[in-house]
């Protein structure tokens, strides 16, 4: 159960977040021009690393915000949270 | 006092007698015993029975790590319980305990034949054995393996008694209340830390408390009296709260961590009044500080298992603690000096005692303690057998070759009544692994310890490795000084005078005269897995401590393994000829000790086990007899029965009344989403499949959402209420997820609209009123309003007011008939439904529910989403082509809606079946074939919705099937299990094609 800073509320218990899958992962602005590959790569394919990795979380049970998350999936340190639209930390 | 109880102690209250019962013969014990000790005091060993080959079992130990002393529980009332350790379980009035796995009694077990056939039933016979014939799986096998399996009984009624959950923050929790947890809790509590300190007994000290040996000093003191100190000042702090009889259940990442406080398991049954009788503590802890100590291990020889064959440590606190002498003639065997504490406590109180030693020699202080006081020490020796089937009465002893690989010499036979044994000490490590932690072997005395690279974590004490008192004492003042970033404490010049292990020697399984295959070593003693066993899972092929675990089934019991598994290790590393550490040891998952199913539910149980969602018309349903349907959280009435009427008839007629006149449905729990901000047009453009730009002010429209991937996922009817605002309805099901999915969007992809969505679906209560007298009775409740189909047209929305309420009246229809729904602020639904039904009442207005919308819905072709959708219909597989915009240059699902997959003219496509027998209603569910000579018979499809309408008096089914788009008219089977369907393929819409009804 993590403990997760939420970058609107600070830090609250995990039960009030869910996970929305890797982050930074872009809407295509054409879709229509994808071919099928392309567009089953934007909809389907998702890397599920062991080891660090972005997320996309949302505060569901608090701010209802949607926020981006760095977590080591194999240990699950957080190493950072930060606002959608707000540059991913290098590192 | 019986002759047992030797020795009176401060722990046990000899003054107040206690009673209780085991296996149905009564026994005194005293305040502050465990049934285990109370049963010693009478002399008791034999207490259980094994799992698989029933041989008689004696108390072992004096803790959670006990195999064998496990009980049923108050057997015959509601509050039974079964594998209770004997060891855990503190006495009180009135406890009735009896043995398990034995049948009939405890001293004559039928199932103790498979002592006897033992040789043909190791390791893995289930896997050999009831392989064959295959005929005897059935009627013979599984029953006969269902009636033998499973320890104890599972209570039959439900659990009368409360149990609670509570949350808290702490800036330190120390997990034991030993010496090392006492000494953290103490430098934690005095440094202003916010400190919680949790201890599984009902008192704190460990073992400590009961240490009185000249040999064992800190200031000058003995170290139990030192500890009662400390313990006293401890109680005086402000900031720490000690929990005694409260066990760490799982330590999870972040530092959060379950333990279960017991309340009033140690209460007599009559004094429990309904109280809470466990609370589940959810702890955050900003610092954890682990110190959950050592369980010592027992040693493995032949026939080492028999009732008063007992862990040494464990004798010494029967005899220190609680004052029972576990036997009058003891023999201790054992590989360290910490047995020889026992030996002195023993000797000390004119018991007698001799020890056997594997070592060579040891020059410690406290063996020469011993040698001083006159116990034989036979050193260089190791037990090869044990003689006494209920109560063991002697042992034989030989000597250890010098690499200790085989026994020389001659066999020496000595008298005993009580065989202690001790392998050495393992630090308990499981709290650390549990929390990710990982662990270093220690080739010295062959013990896993904890590798500490977390930062919010620390292991002090013999959980740590550190087993002498003087490293105890230093090594966890050291590190909480470290871990709580404190410069000094009151601990920094303790003087420590303790005996020092100087010499070891660790033989995992010790050697026999006997062969091998006649020895019976036990490892597991409660599943009764043996060195035997280890061994012919290494011949037979396993290599993984994971599978070897699994196949003998070591570990597995009740204990958790608690004192076998590191056995097993030794076993397979002696055998494969590798080195222990390099074999890791199995998972340590939680939880640590077992946990009640009460304690892990809590509270949420009954009217608590979910949220129940209600509308503000909930209480006419009620007084209206309605019957309830859940849907999500939401209680929805389901139909309304008038008389007798069961389901079917009062549907019947509920439909019939809504199409012949009039009808009222409490449409309350459709989601509702207010949609406003300047984007609001644009938006609902990008997430509904159809056009909304040119949609008027004061117009309805029926949307479909869909998944990215091209699937239906919603569908409702959305208003606009004005230039920037919308009213969205979603289903009763769907409409958090909708909202979720939504915010999702205009976040993360298009956080460039200005568009803002909230949820009201509770502020608004809905009267959905229809059938052909729905204008009339519209025109009644609002008197002024102009309702002619110029004036209010179908699917537009108009303000209207009753009595200075405003409400919103949309002309929409999910029936197919002239309809109109009133939403109004939801604390004024009761009194609007009333309004509607008291207006309603001349054209005989039915209030329906669920069932009958179903029913009605279906006449017309309309879908529900989630009942004739799964996730994988796109609106072209429903037939909906007409939703879909072409214009639009993208909206969600638009591109997956032509991905070769997508387009295949061969998926699964909306279709209406008809019934050849008009009286014959389909199974919603049900599968569709067409072919029944070819096998396997191929599935094309199934039924979704089925009902029977009382409109067309037929019988009428929504299914999806493979092409079913070319199939109109086609003759298809929907096969049963007694009989054949024959079904007609049909269009999906069965009343009104021409829609003429919705402007009757």
């Amino acid at each position: 159960m993590f403990l997760i800073n939420c970058p609107y509320c600070g830090e609250r218990d995990q039960s009030e977040f869910s996970c929305g899958g890797e982050a930074h992962i872009v809407r295509p602005k054409q879709p229509t021009e994808l071919s099928d590959d392309q567009w089953a790569e934007y909809l389907f394919m998702r890397k599920n690393i062991k080891g660090v990795q972005f997320e996309r979380w949302n505060h569901a049970h608090g701010c209802r915000k949607w926020f981006n998350m760095v977590r080591d999936t194999s240990n699950d340190k957080i190493h950072a949270v930060y606002k959608m639209g707000e540059k991913p930390p290098v590192e | 006092m019986t002759k047992y109880r030797v020795n009176k102690t401060k722990h046990v209250d000899q003054t107040k007698t206690v009673s209780f019962d085991f296996d149905g013969k009564s026994y005194h014990g005293f305040e502050g015993d465990t049934l285990a000790s109370a049963l010693l005091s009478n002399g008791v060993h034999l207490v259980g029975r094994s799992f698989k080959y029933h041989r008689p079992r004696g108390i072992m130990s004096s803790g959670s790590e006990e195999p064998n002393a496990i009980c049923q529980i108050n057997e015959d009332t509601d509050l039974t319980e079964p594998n209770v350790r004997a060891t855990e379980i503190e006495l009180y009035e009135g406890l009735q305990a009896s043995s398990q796995n034995c049948w009939p009694s405890v001293n004559f077990d039928i199932g103790g034949i498979n002592n006897f056939i033992s040789p043909f039933i190791p390791a893995g016979f289930y896997y050999k054995t009831f392989m064959w014939p295959k005929s005897f799986w059935k009627k013979i096998y599984e029953p006969l393996i269902r009636w033998s399996a499973g320890l104890g009984k599972s209570p039959t009624k439900p659990d009368p008694e409360l149990y609670d959950h509570k949350h808290v923050h702490c800036d330190v929790l120390i997990i034991g209340g030993g010496i090392s947890g006492i000494i953290a809790s103490k430098i934690a509590a005095k440094n202003n830390l916010k400190t919680i300190l949790i201890e599984d007994k009902n008192i704190l000290g460990g073992s400590t408390i009961f240490q009185k040996n000249e040999n064992y000093k800190i200031n000058d003191k003995y170290s139990g009296e030192w500890i009662d100190e400390e313990i006293a000042e401890l109680k005086k702090l402000d900031n720490l709260t000690i929990k005694t009889r409260t066990s760490l259940a799982a330590y999870h990442s972040y530092n959060y961590l379950l333990a279960k406080e017991n309340i009033s398991d140690h209460l007599p049954l009559d004094k429990r009044n309904g109280g809470i009788r466990q609370r589940l503590w959810k702890i955050r802890a900003d610092k954890v500080i682990v110190a959950t100590g050592a369980i010592e291990r027992p040693l493995v020889f032949n026939n080492n298992d028999r009732p008063g064959i007992m862990l040494s440590n464990s004798v010494k606190k029967y005899l220190d603690f609680y004052g029972v002498s576990c036997g009058f003639k003891n023999v201790i065997f054992t590989n360290n000096d910490s047995a020889y504490e026992t030996a002195v406590s023993l000797k000390e109180k004119g018991i007698s005692v001799e020890m056997i030693d594997i070592r060579k020699k040891s020059n410690s202080k406290i063996v020469k303690n011993a040698e001083q006081l006159g116990v034989k020490i036979y050193w260089n020796s190791t037990v090869v057998n044990t003689f006494g089937l209920r109560k063991i009465y002697s042992i034989e002893i030989m000597n250890l070759s010098e690499d200790g690989s085989n026994v020389v010499g001659n066999k020496i036979r000595i008298n005993c009544d009580c065989l202690a044994i001790s392998g050495g000490w393992t630090p308990m490590v499981h709290m650390h692994t549990q929390s990710g932690g990982k662990l270093d072997f220690r080739e010295i005395d062959q013990t896993f310890i904890p590798n500490e690279i977390d930062k919010n974590h620390i292991n002090v004490g013999s959980c740590n490795g550190d087993f002498e008192l003087e490293e105890i004492i230093n090594i966890t003042n050291k590190k909480v000084k470290n871990f709580l970033k404190v410069s000094e404490t009151e601990f920094d010049n303790t003087s420590v005078l303790n005996s020092k292990e100087l010499d070891k020697r660790n033989i995992w399984l010790l050697p026999n005269y006997i062969s091998e295959g006649k020895c019976k070593s036990f490892i597991d003693f409660q599943n009764d897995s043996t060195a035997k066993d280890i061994k012919l899972a290494l011949r037979e092929g396993f290599k993984s401590i994971e599978h070897v675990k699994r196949y003998t089934t070591t570990g597995m019991a009740t204990d958790q393994g608690k004192l076998s598994n590191m056995h097993a290790l030794g076993i397979i590393a002696d055998t494969a000829g590798v080195k222990m550490g390099t074999l890791g040891t199995t998972t340590f998952r939680p939880p640590f000790t077992p946990l009640t199913f009460g304690s892990i539910v809590g509270r949420s149980v009954g009217n608590f086990f979910d949220i129940i969602r209600k509308t503000s018309i909930h209480e006419w349903h009620i007084q209206n007899k309605a019957k309830f349907e859940n849907v999500g959280q939401w209680k929805r009435p389901w139909y309304y029965p008038i008389n007798n009427e069961g389901l079917h008839e009062a549907v019947q007629r509920e439909s019939k009344a809504a199409r012949d006149s009039a009808g009222i449905l409490d449409a309350s729990t459709l989601g509702k989403i207010d949609i406003q901000g300047t984007d609001a047009s644009e938006f609902l453009n990008r997430i509904y499949t159809n056009a909304w730009s040119k949609l008027g002010i004061g117009k309805c429209r029926y949307g479909l959402m869909l998944n990215e991937d091209g699937m239906v996922y919603d569908d409702g009817v959305t208003t606009r209420l004005g230039e920037n605002h919308y009213l969205m309805t979603t289903t009763t099901g769907g409409a958090a997820n909708v909202l979720s999915k939504l915010e999702d969007y205009l976040q993360t992809e298009w956080p460039e609209l200005d568009v803002y969505l909230t949820s009201v679906t509770d502020h608004y209560s809905t009267a959905s009123i229809c059938g052909p007298n729905s204008k009339k009775i519209l025109k009644k409740i609002f008197p002024d309003k102009d309702f002619s189909d110029d004036a209010f047209p179908h699917m537009s929305y108009q303000n209207g007011k009753i009595d200075e309420i405003n409400c919103r009246i949309m002309r929409i229809s999910f029936t197919g008939e002239l309809s109109y729904e009133i939403n109004i602020e939801s604390k004024y639904g009761k009194s609007l439904w009333e309004k509607c039904i008291e207006a309603g009442k001349e054209f005989k207005i039915t209030p329906y529910g669920t069932e009958t919308m179903h029913l009605l819905r279906a006449e017309k072709g309309f879908i529900i989403v989630g009942q004739d959708t799964d996730g994988t219909m796109t609106p072209i597989d429903l037939q909906m082509d007409w939703i879909v915009s072409k214009k639009k240059y993208d909206f969600i699902g638009k591109r997956s809606l032509y991905r070769s997959d997508t387009i295949r003219e061969d998926r699964k496509q909306l279709v209406g079946l008809l019934t050849d027998d008009p009286n014959e209603i389909l199974e919603e569910g049900a599968q569709i074939v067409s072919d029944m000579s070819k096998k396997p018979i191929e599935m094309i499809g199934h039924v979704t919705s089925s009902y029977f309408s009382p409109n067309l008096n037929k019988s009428i089914a929504l299914a999806v099937v493979k092409s079913g788009k070319t199939m109109n008219g086609q003759k298809l089977i929907v096969p049963m299990e007694n009989k054949n369907i024959n079904v007609t393929v049909s269009d999906s819409v069965f009343l009104d094609k021409e829609n003429k009804r919705i402007n009757a």
